[in-house]
């Protein structure tokens, strides 16, 4: 075997070229595309550990000043009285009237859409029907606030039917929400179960079953992961929407008893107080990431249930 | 179509073509209803067609009731498809339409006051790839009595019976709770067969039921077809001549016709009779080529 040359050196036979399983040259366009993909992986978590970072430092500052428990269970929110008090109470309420309100009315109607476009809907009509019901999510929130504001409360409630209310209130602001998230949770969940391969449906279909008992009985739970991160997305939406609760559910931070009365959200407060003039520093500047970093734990709880939840129930096909 | 004689090409799955001709649209329609005694199953001059696309042309066949009948053919002679239209699964399909009669116990099952569920139930399915549902293995065989309300005093019993029949309790007993996605692939074709006799139908219609199997499993099921003969209506599509060979009581064979302006196939009865008869003397010549391996 002493013909045998190192690689990429002299040709083995005459006439015919070395053979070698080296590469020939550097393949610079690949390399700089991992680079750059690995940057943008990088970037996104560094991005998130930033904006983690720039919660808590603030709040941090923010609990030496105010007990966490004061912060958490006082139920009289005044940070920029004299007499000054911090019980958050009274926004978590709003934005828990507001969510609550906005996601009734976004389950049942987006779970509705959903169902009907991917198991009754004829695929001409579901061809329509998606994008017309995206568009609705594409519609900017505040022109759903106007509407929140102008038409729902001051004429439909207050005018048609002389509700006892005032110019704001948690339930205009919710309900409004609650259609701007429909898309959202319609969406996500139909594409979960337009994936359900289509011999599940058949073989129910063969059992003797009709199409809601095999949409309820068989797609609903092998869509159920998909659907139930439909809704966690809709519920995080509802407690982080900021522009709608600002403009139609009232600025006054009051514990809201009622669906009609008026109140103050958890975002509804970080908008105004961050437009004012609150010095950098300052324990009113501070509050503003102590209520920021409520709400990011309050949709990190949720979506930590939800991914429990689905573990437990999912059904894999 | 637009002249009375039509030219069309015939294969058999291999790239031999020969053309034949139709004298008329009709020519090609199988003759006449065969005698077969005890019907349960009764197609008359059955066209299926997906849009304009015809699938299926001119199908008489009779299935007898408690016997095996095998359809076998070349890909995309249709078989599977006029099995779909015996239940009407192909509802399920848009642009699906069948002419002609479909009549089940001598009702036409494609009558407008006819319930397609209620016909689904007398005729159960079983697919050609394994399609258990995303659950347990108990709760795959109580959907299908769930759903359709059947009175079982017991369901503990009906599925044990069900699983029993199928050749599938001593395997699965002690884990009835876990899901039915653990079971091999002839475990879970056995599992759809449970789920299939659990609401006890008349008739149970196989869409290759053994292709995605290796021979042992297929020689379990079908000894277990061979066993549900006895209380059942089997019809079964197959691709394995042996198979049809082994199992049924009667063969129809099917072929296909293409179509020289667009090249879409259509599927139709070349001849349908004892399996016995079919295997041996075959009464037309592509039925001979076909089994005796020469196509496809």
């Amino acid at each position: 075997m002493s013909t045998l040359t190192p690689v990429g050196g002299p040709a083995l036979l005459p006439g015919r070229p070395a053979v070698s399983l080296r590469s020939t040259r550097p393949r610079h366009g690949e390399s700089l595309v991992r680079f750059l993909l690995r940057v943008a992986a990088i970037l996104t978590i560094v991005i998130t550990g930033g904006i983690l970072i720039a919660l808590l430092v603030p709040s941090i500052e923010f609990f030496r000043t105010v007990s966490v428990f004061d912060f958490l269970f006082g139920d009289r929110w005044a940070p920029r009285f004299a007499d000054a008090s911090f019980g958050v109470l009274p926004l978590v309420t709003a934005t828990a009237w507001t969510s609550g309100i906005a996601l009734l009315v976004a389950i049942p109607l987006g779970l509705g859409a959903a169902v009907f476009l991917s198991e009754y809907a004829k695929p001409g009509l579901r061809k329509v029907l998606k994008p017309v019901l995206e568009i609705l999510a594409g519609i900017p929130t505040v022109v759903f606030g106007l509407f929140a504001l102008q038409f729902v409360q001051a004429t439909v409630f207050r005018g048609v039917f002389d509700l006892d209310t005032g110019a704001f209130s948690v339930l205009a602001a919710g309900l409004v929400m609650g259609v701007m998230i429909v898309p959202t949770i319609a969406s996500i969940s139909e594409d979960a179960m337009s994936a359900v391969p289509l011999s599940m449906r058949q073989g129910s279909a063969a059992l003797g079953a009709n199409r809601m008992q095999t949409t309820v009985r068989v797609v609903f739970p092998a869509a159920l992961s998909g659907i139930i991160a439909a809704i966690v997305l809709g519920v995080s939406r509802a407690v982080g929407e900021t522009m709608i609760v600002a403009i139609a559910a009232g600025g006054q931070a009051r514990i809201v008893t009622g669906p009609l009365e008026q109140g103050q959200t958890m975002t509804g407060f970080i908008a105004n107080a961050a437009l004012g003039d609150s010095r950098v520093g300052s324990l009113e500047y501070d509050t503003l990431f102590a209520v920021g970093l409520l709400l990011f734990l309050v949709t990190l709880l949720f979506n930590f249930i939800s991914i429990r939840f689905v573990r437990r129930f999912r059904e894999i096909y | 179509m637009t002249t009375n004689t039509r030219a069309a090409s015939y294969t058999t799955g291999s790239d031999q073509k020969r053309t034949i001709h139709f004298p008329d649209e009709h020519a090609h329609r199988s003759k006449g209803l065969p005698a077969v005694p005890n019907a349960i199953i009764e197609c008359k001059d059955v066209n299926v067609y997906y849009n304009a696309f015809r699938a299926v042309t001119g199908v008489d066949l009779a299935f007898g009731s408690k016997e095996i009948t095998a359809l076998i053919g070349p890909s995309g002679c249709g078989k599977s498809t006029l099995l779909r239209s015996l239940n009407r699964m192909n509802d399920l399909i848009d642009g699906a339409r069948v002419e002609g009669s479909v009549t089940f116990q001598g009702e036409d099952i494609y009558h407008r006051e006819v319930d397609a569920i209620e016909v689904r139930r007398r005729i159960g399915m079983v697919f050609q790839k394994p399609n258990p549902f995303p659950k347990s293995i108990y709760d795959n065989i109580a959907y299908g009595p769930r759903v359709i309300g059947m009175k079982a005093s017991n369901m503990d019993d009906l599925v044990e019976e069900a699983l029993t029949r199928a050749a599938l309790w001593t395997e699965v007993k002690d884990k009835l709770k876990q899901s039915a996605f653990g079971l091999s692939g002839g475990q879970q074709q056995r599992l759809c067969i449970a789920r299939t006799i659990a609401v006890k139908p008349d008739v149970i219609l196989m869409d290759e039921p053994c292709s995605s199997l290796d021979p042992i499993a297929t020689s379990r099921i079908e000894d277990l077809m061979y066993e549900l003969r006895e209380d059942y209506t089997i019809i079964i599509v197959t691709h394995n001549m042996q198979q049809a060979a082994r199992v049924a009581d009667r063969t129809a064979f099917f072929t296909a016709l293409a179509s020289e302006e667009t090249g879409d196939r259509t599927g139709l009865l070349v001849e349908y009779d004892l399996t016995k008869k079919i295997f041996e003397s075959p009464a037309d010549q592509r039925t001979e080529d076909y089994i005796s391996g020469r196509f496809g």
